[in-house]
């Protein structure tokens, strides 16, 4: 187990860049490589966690493994990396349908695992097609009921919406599939068409065609899922109201509210301090810097008061929670703050915060660069 | 030179019948240029002019052909400049009409020919570019005689492109067009027909001496304007500058004026000396006065002084550019500018992004009203937003249009014209095909898209001139235009008022296709005083927001928050209402879509 340091930073994330398939629409960095690759990977993040261990709290609070497919890790490599994580309350691990089978959630439960996040995007298997996915509908199914038997008791389901050739009916059916797995989390997006991706290519045209049709479906899935009972506390996340259980995702919780985050892996970003660091998306000149005892190659972008104030108001006005707008010394035009109040658009809390109403929380894009003036 | 052997003549032709193409042999003929230094089109020296095929700013220059003196005065070639082709022919005795063989006469080979008629100018008419395969010479000969008179044996025909026959335009010129008959020993009086700036020398004036003789270092007098000045260089265009000690009665040259500003002295003013000068000016001297209006603001308002300089220095060269400080409550600060003309206007865009680098948002067109207020006074209003909503009368500018088509076009143009509130004047044959037809026309109707619309009905085989033919009262209303329930200045209209209920509910359709939805409902009315006469409603959109944004890509997310700020920045703010620049533009184009 890697001890931590005596740094401020309370937040982990993890990048494990390897996939079975690299899908059509994914911006991320990835890679699709052997076995013998993964534990070199993994020997280079270690080291790298070990440099950048002094800026670790005593007390992490969360980490993250994302990537990539987290799970598609070759398991002894995995297993390895989970050890040697520092401890934290939520342990979250991202994880593709197909690739939980019982070893896996035993091996996830057995390291300490808390939290996973299931990307599960669709239920109609010619939309799984359309993204290239490699699940089909029952490994979803399958893999929930997987990971409940080992334990979990906190999943979170990805879900996409505006997939080309997606019927409303199409995303009633996914959300009601969705709902009736009874995850403790839901985070649904809109897809989005990234510049360079193949998917852009193959489908931007459509993707932009349906656009109007978006603000429906938008609405849809916010009345379908707090009308079952989950909590719309972050634009694209949704949680259920546990029972004396926090079950909102802490590690994204803290990013939206500012706070700072330690990135380790290749292309992964820290926020440390007034400095944002991105490692280079390569990952042999990760793993070769690394193996060579140094740093990785990154890009480094300081980040002066009033940046971090654009966003913090960027990321705090995505959550359902009051949001101190005064701290902020002047960043909210307060002309464009009347307005959008007399609007309907916010609402004020106390002297000092506000929150957005739900249909300035559907419009959260154009209310923010509102208030930036 | 003695006056008999000098011959003053201006080359008159519709757009693209060859003018300068004649003006470049003629130099080449007379071994005034050598090949070498044979430009095309040499005398039109500014790059628009050589882009557009037309002469915006005339220049004299002096030939010599068989012992005689013959200068050249090149004239504008647009109905925007009538005022200007008018003093230069006055400076000449007589005129070569081109009328191209291939397309016979068209609308501005009659109004100028008119013009040199008017003159009493001798006209020389020549067929040109009768080596093209679908030249008629003898038709187009026959058409030439039919409006001048004479014998279709005095018509020279030519290509000025191969140089055929162009001998016999210059020997035509000496042998027909009568020589200057000034007073050699009157009082000097000299003719302004035009004038440049020059950034060393100040004002540069081109003129036609008629009587006495001018001196280097004489103190002149602009009679019209009582511009003193200095003649500081004489000399005549050859066509660079050549200095001379004195210019005669009958001579053309220029005169180096170290005047600063172009204002100052007009086209169309007589100079006379200071001491021992004429009494009487040179009769035709008129102040031109601009006609059409439109704002022009920069799109960055921070160019505004950038604008201002470049105006300034436009107007050194051009005074018939007329512009003063406008604030736009919607486009800010910027400037209402008055023009002789469309083309002119587009001609003023055209340079000040061209030449000063200036992204313009220029407003719709209107013209100049005169309006009569409740106290019995008449002033005159450049711009639609500040026409009083009580005026007691309101006048317009008329123009007498000349329309030249195919017979088989002209129910087309009738109708066109009908619809713009023509008055039809007369029709006639020009020869079994064509048709001229006269129509009295609103300027109001004919600045917005009229010549667009007509050669779209006429496949383009129509052709227009115009001019100036008065103000006569018109029944106008003053739509406003309101966006989320506020008044929007720029986008103001004077219409008829038959017409002003349909171009306003146009006009809010129109809006209400460019405003982009925004984060509430955007009304948008148009009105006639306090009364709606149109209403349409821009929808609130329902979704602006980014699908998700984790710890991995903040950076990527602010940078889109900060494009869509600075795509906010680029829309104009009415009322908290983002309208984007091209909304201003949308009464433009109302009366395309006016048809069918």
């Amino acid at each position: 187990m890697t001890r931590p340091g005596h740094g401020a930073v309370r937040h982990l994330y993890v990048h494990l860049p390897f996939c079975a398939h690299r899908c059509g629409y994914c911006d991320f960095v990835t890679a699709v490589g052997r076995a013998d690759e993964h534990a070199a990977y993994v020997d280079a993040l270690l080291v790298e966690l070990q440099l950048e261990r002094p800026r670790l709290a005593d007390d992490v609070e969360t980490v993250f493994l994302g990537g990539g497919t987290p799970t598609f890790t070759e398991p002894t490599s995995l297993a390895r990396l989970l050890d040697r994580l520092p401890d934290a309350e939520e342990l979250t691990v991202e994880a593709n349908p197909e690739t939980v089978t019982q070893a896996l959630a035993a091996l996830l439960g057995e390291h300490g695992v808390t939290r996973i996040s299931l990307g599960a995007q669709s239920f109609r298997p010619r939309l799984l097609e359309v993204l290239e996915r490699q699940a089909r509908p029952e490994d979803v199914r399958r893999a929930v009921h997987t990971l409940r038997d080992a334990g979990f008791d906190n999943i979170s389901l990805d879900l996409v919406y505006g997939i080309p050739g997606q019927s409303a009916a199409d995303l009633e059916a996914d959300l009601a599939e969705a709902l009736a797995l009874e995850p403790e989390h839901l985070s649904c997006y809109e897809l989005e068409a990234k510049p360079g991706t193949r998917f852009t290519h193959a489908h931007g045209e459509e993707l932009r065609r349906q656009s109007e049709a978006m603000e429906d479906y938008f609405e849809r899935v916010v009345e379908t899922l707090t009308g079952g009972g989950y909590r719309w506390y972050e634009t694209a996340n949704f949680c259920r109201e546990g029972r004396d259980r926090e079950l909102r995702a802490q590690h994204n919780l803290a990013i939206w509210r500012g706070a700072d985050y330690l990135g380790v892996g290749v292309g992964a970003v820290s926020t440390v301090a007034g400095e944002r660091r991105r490692n280079l998306p390569s990952v042999g000149r990760y793993v070769a810097a690394l193996a060579a005892g140094h740093a990785p190659p990154r890009e480094v972008e300081a980040l002066d008061d009033a940046t971090r104030a654009v966003e913090r108001l960027m990321l705090g006005l995505r959550l359902d929670e009051p949001f101190d707008v005064e701290r902020l010394n002047g960043t909210v035009d307060r002309l464009e703050l009347e307005r959008l109040v007399d609007g309907g658009l916010v609402e004020r809390r106390g002297n000092d915060s506000i929150t957005l109403t739900r249909r300035g929380r559907l419009l959260g894009g154009a209310v923010t660069a509102a208030l930036l003036g | 030179m003695d006056q008999s052997r000098i011959r003053n003549f201006s080359i008159i032709a519709h757009i693209d019948h060859g003018k300068s193409t004649l003006a470049d042999r003629i130099l080449q003929l007379t071994e005034t240029v050598s090949e070498r230094e044979m430009r095309d089109q040499l005398l039109d020296s500014m790059e628009l002019e050589r882009e557009r095929g037309i002469t915006i700013k005339a220049q004299a220059v002096r030939v010599q052909w068989k012992g005689h003196e013959l200068n050249l005065i090149d004239t504008p070639g647009h109905v925007d400049f009538t005022y200007e082709v008018s003093r230069s022919l006055q400076a000449c005795e007589g005129a070569v009409l081109v009328v191209d063989a291939a397309q016979g006469i068209e609308a501005q080979t009659l109004a100028n020919a008119y013009l040199a008629i008017e003159n009493e100018l001798e006209i020389v008419p020549v067929v040109n570019k009768i080596d093209l395969p679908s030249a008629d010479p003898a038709g187009t000969a026959a058409e030439v005689v039919e409006l001048l008179g004479g014998s279709t044996d005095g018509v020279v025909r030519i290509s000025a492109k191969t140089g055929t026959n162009v001998d016999q335009v210059l020997d035509a010129i000496v042998e027909r067009i009568p020589a200057p008959e000034g007073e050699p020993a009157a009082p000097p009086r000299a003719l302004v027909f035009d004038s440049s700036y020059d950034q060393y020398r100040g004002v540069i004036a081109f003129v036609r001496v008629v009587d006495g003789r001018l001196s280097t270092g004489t103190g002149l007098r602009a009679m019209a304007m009582g511009t003193d000045f200095d003649a500081e260089e004489l000399g005549f265009m050859s066509p660079q500058r050549v200095p001379v000690e004195s210019l005669e009665a009958g001579e053309v040259g220029y005169v180096v004026t170290g005047l600063k500003d172009v204002s100052r002295l007009r086209v169309g003013d007589t100079l006379t000396t200071r001491k021992g000068g004429a009494t009487t000016p040179l009769p035709g001297y008129k102040d031109v006065k601009p006609m059409v209006f439109a704002g022009l603001f920069p799109t960055d308002s921070d160019d505004y002084p950038e604008l201002r300089d470049a105006l300034e220095k436009l107007k050194l060269n051009d005074a018939a550019l007329f512009y003063e400080p406008e604030t736009s409550q919607a486009l800010g600060f910027g400037f209402r500018c008055g023009f002789l003309g469309l083309l002119h206007m587009e001609i003023v865009r055209e340079r000040l992004e061209r030449e000063f680098d200036l992204d313009l948002l220029v407003t719709a067109p209107n013209v100049a009203y005169q309006v009569k207020g409740k106290n019995g006074d008449w002033l005159e209003v450049h711009n639609p937003a500040d026409m009083p909503r009580d005026a007691e009368a309101v006048q317009e500018p008329y123009v007498r249009a000349q329309v030249i088509v195919p017979k088989d076009y002209v129910g087309s143009v009738m109708e066109l014209c009908t619809e713009r509130r023509g008055r039809f004047d007369h029709m006639e044959y020009l020869s079994e095909s064509r048709v001229l037809l006269t129509y009295e026309l609103p300027l109001g109707e004919i600045v917005l898209d009229f010549y667009d619309q007509l050669k779209s009905r006429t496949r383009g085989y129509a052709s227009f001139d115009y001019d100036l033919a008065g103000f006569r009262d018109g029944d106008l209303s003053r739509v406003d235009v309101l966006v989320g329930g506020e008044q929007v200045d720029a986008l103001s209209l004077i219409a008829h008022r038959d017409a002003a209920y349909e171009r306003g509910k146009l006009l809010v359709e129109r809006l209400r296709e460019e405003i982009p939805r925004q984060m509430f409902d955007v009304p948008i009315q148009a009105a006639i005083g306090s009364r709606v006469i149109a209403r349409e409603t821009v929808k609130a959109k329902r979704k602006d927001v980014l699908a998700k944004c984790y710890g991995g890509d903040i950076t990527r997310k602010r940078k889109l928050l900060e494009k869509q700020k600075k795509g906010k920045k680029r829309m104009k703010q009415v009322g908290g209402i983002e309208v984007p620049q091209e909304a201003f533009l949308a009464v433009l184009n109302l009366d395309g879509e006016r048809k069918r």
